[in-house]
C-alpha cells in the first residue's frame, strides 16, 4: 500500500481545501444554533454535512463521502425538513432560544476546548503521523471485502438491529396489524 | 503550460483522473453545454411531438417549423418580470431553484460518454450520481416552503414523498445490476488485481463488466435483468416527476405544484434542472443495462467490416436528419411570405448535411464512435419519455404510493435476492 496517490496525479491544493471546507463546516455549524427560523438551521446544517462529505472525499474516503451524501443529507434531512415545514413556526419562533445555563455551559465548552488542545499537544505519540493512505482506485472495493468477509458477523448483527428498529417503527404507528 | 495541455493527450484515461486541472475544464465546458443545449432541442421536440400525437402543428411561427422557439422563449424567460412573494421567506426563495440546477448538473461528472470521454471516473460513480440526484428533492421542498403559499406546499409535500418512495426501488434495481458486475471478476474491470470476484460501483467499470461478460445487463440471467431494468425506466420517471407521475405539478389540482410562484428566469431554472435531470437518469439507465458506450452487438459482430458498417452510423443519421429537413422545404408553401423560412430550412438542412459529411472521414468517426452510441441510447429514452406524457394519463396519488411500495418495491428485492444466488449457484 504505497503509492499515496496514482502516478501521474497532483492532490490540488490540499491544505487550501482542508482549510476552506473545515471552516464551511464551522460557519455552518455556528449557523446551525443562531438562525431562528429552524427550516434555516436545517438548511444550514444540511450545508455542513454536505462540506463535511468533502473533507471524507480529501481523506481518500469516497464510498464515507457518498453514503454521506445519500443517508444524511438526501434521506434523513429531507424527512427533517418535512417535519419541521409541517409543524407551527410561529410558536417555536417566540421561544426563547437559549436557556439561562451559561456557567454549566461555559464549563463544558471549557472541558471539552481542554481535551481537544490536549489531544492536539500530547496526541502526536499517540497517533502515528504518516499513515500511509489506501490506494484510492480500489478502497470501496476493499470496504465491501472486510464487511462480508472479515467483519461479517458484526455486520450482520447491526442489519438485525435494523430490522427490529423497522419493525417496531411499524408496530408503534400501526395500533392494528 | 503547452507540456501540461499536450501531456494528457496520449493518455487513456479521464482527465480527472489524470489529474490534468486543464482538460477536465474543458470537459466540464463541453459537456455542460452540450447538456443545455441538449435541453433547448429536447424542449422544441416534446412540443412538437406532443403536438403531433395530438394531431395539432405545434409551434410553428417563430423559425421554419417552430426550430427558433427554444431561443425565443430564453429570451421572453429572461426579460420577464421576476416576483417575489412579499410574505415569502427571501434567501430559501432565491437559493431554491439553484439547488436544483447544481443537483441535477453535478451528477454529470460522472457519466461516461466512452472509455475517456468522462469528466472523471469516481470508484463510487453510481453510488455518486443516485446521492447528488437525491438532493434535488431538497430544492423542491424548499421552493415550496418558501413559496409560503398552499398549492406549492402540498405540490413540495407530495413531491417529496413521491420522491422518496420511488428511490428505494430504483436503489433495489440498481443494486441488483450492481451485483452483476461481481460475476467473472478476476480482476478485469480496471478495479485492480486482487480483487477477484468484487465487482465495481465505477460507471466505466461497470460498462467494461458488461463488455468482458459479453451482454447487456438487461439480457443477463434473462427475465431479471429485464425486470430490474423496467423497475427502474419506471421508478426514473417518477423521480423526475414527469408524465404520469408529475403530481407535484398536477395543473388540474395544483396549478402548477411547488414552483407556483416562480416566474421569469427562475423558474426557466427549475425547468432546466428537470430537463438535465432527466438526461441524467436516462444516462444511468443506459450506463447500467445497455452497455453505455459500446455500439450493439459488440461482441457478437466483430471485425473489420461489422466495424466499418456501424462507424457509418453517425454519419447516415445527420444524413437522414438532412433529407427530413429538405422533405420540409420541398413541402414549405410557395407564397412568397414564407421565403425567409424555407431558406432557413434549407441551411439547416445543408449544415446537418455537411455535419454528416464530416463525421464519414476516418479519423473523425473512429472517434465519434462511443460518444454516438452513448446519445443515441439516450436519446430513445428521451423520447419514450415524450410519449409516456402522450399516452398516460396521471396516476392519482394513493395509486402511486401503492405501486411504488406495494408493486415495484417487493419485485425489486425479489430481482435482487434471485440476482445474488443465480451469481453464487452459476
Amino acid at each position: 500500500m504505497q503509492p499515496i496517490v496514482q502516478p501521474g496525479m497532483q492532490p490540488v491544493a490540499t491544505t487550501f481545501f482542508f482549510y476552506f471546507l473545515s471552516g464551511l463546516t464551522l460557519l455552518s455549524g455556528v449557523l446551525v444554533i443562531t438562525r431562528k427560523s429552524p427550516v434555516h438551521s436545517a438548511l444550514a446544517l444540511i450545508f455542513g454535512l454536505l462540506t463535511q462529505a468533502g473533507l471524507y472525499l480529501m481523506l481518500y474516503a469516497p464510498f464515507v463521502a457518498g453514503v454521506q451524501i445519500i443517508l444524511y443529507a438526501g434521506g434523513i434531512m429531507v424527512l427533517f425538513l418535512f417535519v419541521i415545514m409541517l409543524v407551527n413556526l410561529e410558536r417555536s419562533q417566540k421561544e426563547e432560544q437559549f436557556n439561562k445555563q451559561w456557567l454549566i455551559g461555559l464549563l463544558a465548552a471549557i472541558a471539552l476546548g481542554a481535551l481537544f488542545i490536549i489531544v492536539y499537544v500530547k496526541g502526536k505519540s499517540f497517533f502515528p503521523v504518516g499513515i500511509p493512505q489506501p490506494i484510492e482506485s480500489n478502497n470501496t472495493q476493499q470496504i465491501g471485502v472486510m464487511l462480508y468477509g472479515q467483519y461479517m458477523f458484526a455486520f450482520e448483527i447491526a442489519s438485525l438491529l435494523l430490522l427490529v428498529a423497522i419493525i417496531g417503527a411499524v408496530v408503534m404507528a400501526k395500533k392494528r396489524i | 503550460m503547452l507540456d501540461y495541455i499536450t501531456s494528457y493527450l496520449g493518455s487513456n484515461t479521464t482527465p480527472g483522473q489524470a489529474g490534468n486541472v486543464f482538460w477536465a475544464l474543458v470537459y466540464i465546458m463541453v459537456v455542460f453545454g452540450g447538456i443545455s443545449v441538449a435541453v433547448m432541442a429536447m424542449n422544441w421536440l416534446e412540443r412538437k411531438a406532443l403536438a403531433h400525437f395530438q394531431i395539432r402543428l405545434g409551434p410553428m411561427r417563430v423559425g421554419p417549423h417552430g426550430l427558433l422557439q427554444p431561443i425565443a422563449d430564453a429570451i421572453k424567460l429572461m426579460t420577464k418580470e421576476d416576483i417575489i412573494p412579499s410574505e415569502a421567506d427571501k434567501f430559501v426563495f432565491w437559493i431554491a431553484p439553484l439547488i436544483i440546477l447544481c443537483a441535477s448538473f453535478a451528477v454529470y461528472i460522472v457519466v461516461p460518454f466512452g472509455p475517456t470521454h468522462a469528466i472523471t471516473d469516481l470508484n463510487i460513480g453510481i453510488l455518486f450520481m443516485l446521492g447528488v440526484s437525491s438532493l434535488s428533492v431538497l430544492g423542491v421542498v424548499m421552493a415550496g416552503w418558501a413559496s409560503n403559499s398552499h398549492y406549492p406546499l402540498i405540490g413540495a409535500l407530495r413531491s417529496s414523498a413521491q420522491m422518496v418512495s420511488y428511490e428505494v426501488a430504483m436503489g433495489m434495481a440498481v443494486v441488483s445490476a450492481i451485483l452483476m458486475t461481481s460475476l467473472h471478476g478476476l480482476g478485469a474491470y480496471g478495479v485492480g488485481t486482487g480483487t477477484s470476484g468484487t465487482g465495481t460501483l465505477s460507471m466505466i467499470g461497470i460498462v467494461q463488466a458488461q463488455y468482458e461478460q459479453q451482454v447487456w445487463f438487461l439480457f443477463k440471467f434473462f427475465p431479471l435483468g429485464f425486470i430490474a431494468f423496467g423497475i427502474f425506466a419506471i421508478a426514473m420517471v417518477a423521480e423526475t416527476n414527469r408524465a404520469p407521475f408529475d403530481l407535484p405539478e398536477a395543473e388540474s389540482e395544483l396549478t402548477a405544484g411547488f414552483h407556483t410562484e416562480y416566474s421569469g428566469l427562475r423558474w426557466s431554472l427549475f425547468m432546466l434542472g428537470e430537463y438535465a435531470a432527466m438526461i441524467a437518469v436516462s444516462s444511468i439507465a443506459v450506463t447500467l443495462w445497455l452497455g453505455g458506450w459500446y455500439r450493439p452487438f459488440a461482441n457478437a459482430l466483430t471485425g473489420d467490416t461489422w466495424d466499418l458498417v456501424f462507424s457509418l452510423f453517425p454519419g447516415f443519421t445527420f444524413l437522414a436528419l438532412a433529407v427530413i429537413a429538405f422533405v420540409g422545404v420541398v413541402r414549405m408553401p410557395k407564397h412568397p411570405y414564407f421565403r425567409v423560412q424555407t431558406i432557413g430550412l434549407a441551411g439547416f438542412g445543408i449544415v446537418l448535411g455537411l455535419i454528416g459529411l464530416i463525421l464519414f472521414a476516418p479519423p473523425v468517426r473512429d472517434r465519434i464512435q462511443d460518444i454516438f452510441w452513448f446519445v443515441a441510447k439516450v436519446a430513445g429514452f428521451m423520447y419514450l419519455y415524450i410519449w409516456y406524457r402522450a399516452t398516460f394519463p396521471r396516476y392519482r396519488f394513493d395509486q402511486l404510493m401503492k405501486v411504488g411500495w406495494k408493486v415495484l418495491l417487493p419485485i425489486g428485492i425479489g430481482v435482487l435476492i434471485l440476482t445474488a444466488i443465480l451469481g453464487v449457484v452459476l
